[in-house]
């Protein structure tokens, strides 16, 4: 009937025997446990890290230039003298970067959805907040090392925690914590909106008051009585308050407490509604 | 007569609405266990809504279907169990290495790791990727994305596998690796719902065909039936001059009847079943002047086949649904 045949490619016969052995040769394995899936997804973040190092940088030279800059800019205004300031602003930058670097997650998921991969995972027999759980036990080494960088940065400048490597990592560890919390109301904001742009504006637009309303850069005492009223009972302004207490080795347990709770309602509330909308993306 | 064996899909009245338009509405499907089953439409038909809603990425508005025997609302996870996507944006992650892709998806089925790396290893030999094996995706071919894509579907063997237009925009060499390697699932045993825009891929494939328009299934039958019931055949013309178009429309509506305008605004063509009036038909446009840079007598288009089901072209029923098409696209 047709006058165009089509030819079979050479070698297709090779191909089709090697692909029905590959088919025949394999059963079905128990499927994984949660954890396991969730630290699969935790790997592939890893993985992008090791083929894209450069969105390292993103995570470490602008905390980098805010170390330098507020240290020299402002430390003799502010405190006196730029070592004094740098105890103090130390561990409020490290607040400040590792917070910032939660925008990524929700710009990241965004990306993700516009490409297919997403529709495979939502496909397999897994445990469904595996993706987003991994993605975000990824993302926390990309705090660690953010965080990691400000303090040795810190250190190179003349920071001296008094409470030791002991107390700046106890004070990572908790300002991870929070991350981890925070990250899932940016994930939640991946899925709300259309571009991986507008989660970066939104993202920013939320957290540029948070953080520089704190006491990230300045004592509040210094603040108007409204303005200090709210710095105080900022979630950021606790975690800084805690963070250079952990690495002073004075710190209260109450604003650990604090800090621990606010993450956990953070992740109660906003990882289920994550979890919703991607499943009916 | 053969046996019927038990249905691998049963959908009945799925009905899928995305902003007040219905992109699938009242779609019925059989397809047997162990068979090929085409789904052919032109874009924005509701084929990717429909495959989407097999596979458990979306709930139905309206209807059921049981997959493998297990309802894709109440028992959607024992449905992914069984099955497997190849989507039509390639279902793989661009930013790892092939190998990576299929290791990360044999972990997630379960595999142990040194299970997972040899079966990566494995498929990636069958599929002819193993020089790519530590190349990013984004770096493959259209082709080899599509054979990682399959093989990533196959990491563990699925009963059912959804393909999602699987060569569309491959070069005819890659093409026919896509199809070769959907014969050997086939051998296999395992059922394919295969969604298309070329008759000629549905043709060589499936055993049924579903010819899908505005979220309805409007014909259904075998390849051959199908065929039948366009026109056995068509006679493709392309010319140098898309300027002697119109002369080379009156020639060929004097020799052998109606003519159709292709998109291609070079090309026309025109149904005939007879191979020797197509060849007269061809030497009269030249006697004529018009310069004929190539022909063909072949099977009917999805565009024919469109335009004897529903009187309108492939392409005009694209563009009608291009919007609900955008939206099966962002959902």
């Amino acid at each position: 009937m047709s006058t165009t045949t089509t030819q079979p490619p050479a070698g297709s016969a090779a191909d089709e025997a090697a692909v029905r052995k590959a088919i025949a040769s394999i059963s079905r394995p128990q499927r994984p446990s949660a954890v396991s899936a969730a630290l699969t997804f935790g790997w592939r973040g890893m993985l992008k890290v090791k083929h894209v190092p450069e969105q390292l940088l993103d995570v470490t030279i602008t905390p980098v230039m805010f170390v330098v800059m507020f240290t020299y800019l402002f430390g003799g205004a502010v405190a006196g003298s730029t070592g004094e300031y740098l105890d103090y602003l130390l561990p409020g930058i490290l607040v400040m970067s590792v917070l910032f670097t939660t925008v990524y997650s929700g710009v990241a998921l965004n990306t993700d959805l516009t490409k297919g991969v997403v529709d495979r995972f939502r496909s397999l027999p897994i445990w469904r907040p595996a993706p987003l759980v991994g993605s975000l036990i990824g993302d926390s080494v990309r705090y660690v090392v953010a965080g990691t960088v400000i303090i040795v940065l810190g250190v190179i400048l003349g920071f001296r925690p008094e409470a030791g490597p002991a107390g700046a990592a106890a004070a990572l560890a908790l300002v991870v914590v929070f991350a981890f919390g925070l990250s899932w109301v940016f994930t939640t904001i991946g899925l709300l909106l259309r571009s991986p742009n507008a989660v970066m504006n939104a993202g920013f637009m939320g957290l540029f008051p948070l953080t520089f309303l704190s006491n990230v850069f300045v004592e509040p005492q210094t603040l108007p009585a409204g303005l200090e009223a709210f710095v105080d009972v900022n979630p950021v302004s606790i975690l800084a308050t805690a963070s250079r207490g952990l690495m002073a080795g004075d710190a209260r347990l109450e604003d650990i407490a604090i800090v621990l709770a606010v993450a956990a309602a953070l992740t109660l509330v906003f990882a289920p509604l994550t979890t919703r909308l991607y499943r009916s993306r | 007569m053969t046996i019927q064996s038990p249905l691998a899909i049963e959908a009945t009245g799925l009905v899928k609405t995305f902003d007040g338009t219905r992109a699938v509405d009242g779609v019925d499907l059989a397809v047997r266990t162990g068979s090929v089953y085409g789904v052919l439409g032109p874009n924005g038909a509701g084929k990717t809504t429909t495959i989407r809603m097999l596979a458990t990425l979306i709930a139905p508005d309206a209807g059921s279907a049981r997959v493998l025997g297990h309802d894709i609302v109440a028992e959607a996870d024992a449905v992914r169990g069984v099955v497997s996507l190849t989507g039509q944006l390639a279902s793989v992650d661009e930013d790892l290495t092939g190998r990576e892709n299929l290791v990360l998806i044999g972990r997630l089925l379960g595999l142990e790791r040194q299970a997972a790396k040899d079966r990566a290893r494995e498929l990636l030999d069958a599929f002819g990727l193993s020089d790519a094996a530590n190349k990013l995706v984004k770096h493959f071919s259209g082709g080899m994305r599509r054979r990682l894509d399959i093989a990533a579907s196959i990491v563990v063997t699925p009963q059912l596998m959804f393909l999602d237009e699987p060569t569309t925009g491959l070069d005819p060499r890659s093409r026919n690796q896509v199809w070769g390697i959907i014969r050997a699932l086939v051998a296999e045993g395992t059922t394919i719902l295969l969604c298309t825009q070329y008759l000629e891929e549905a043709d060589q494939l499936a055993d049924r065909i579903a010819v899908i328009d505005r979220g309805r299934v409007i014909a259904e039958g075998s390849p051959a039936a199908l065929k039948a019931s366009v026109g056995s055949g068509t006679l493709h013309v392309r010319l140098l001059d898309p300027e002697e178009r119109g002369q080379a429309a009156g020639v060929l509506e004097r020799e052998l009847g109606a003519v159709t305008l292709d998109n291609d605004p070079a090309g026309l063509s025109t149904s005939c079943a007879d191979a020797d009036r197509a060849a007269e038909a061809v030497v009269e446009l030249t006697r004529a002047g018009v310069r004929v840079a190539g022909f063909s007598l072949g099977q009917p288009s999805l565009d024919e086949v469109f335009l004897a089901l529903t009187g309108r072209s492939a392409e005009a029923a694209a563009a009608e649904r291009s919007a609900p098409d955008h939206m099966e696209q962002a959902a």
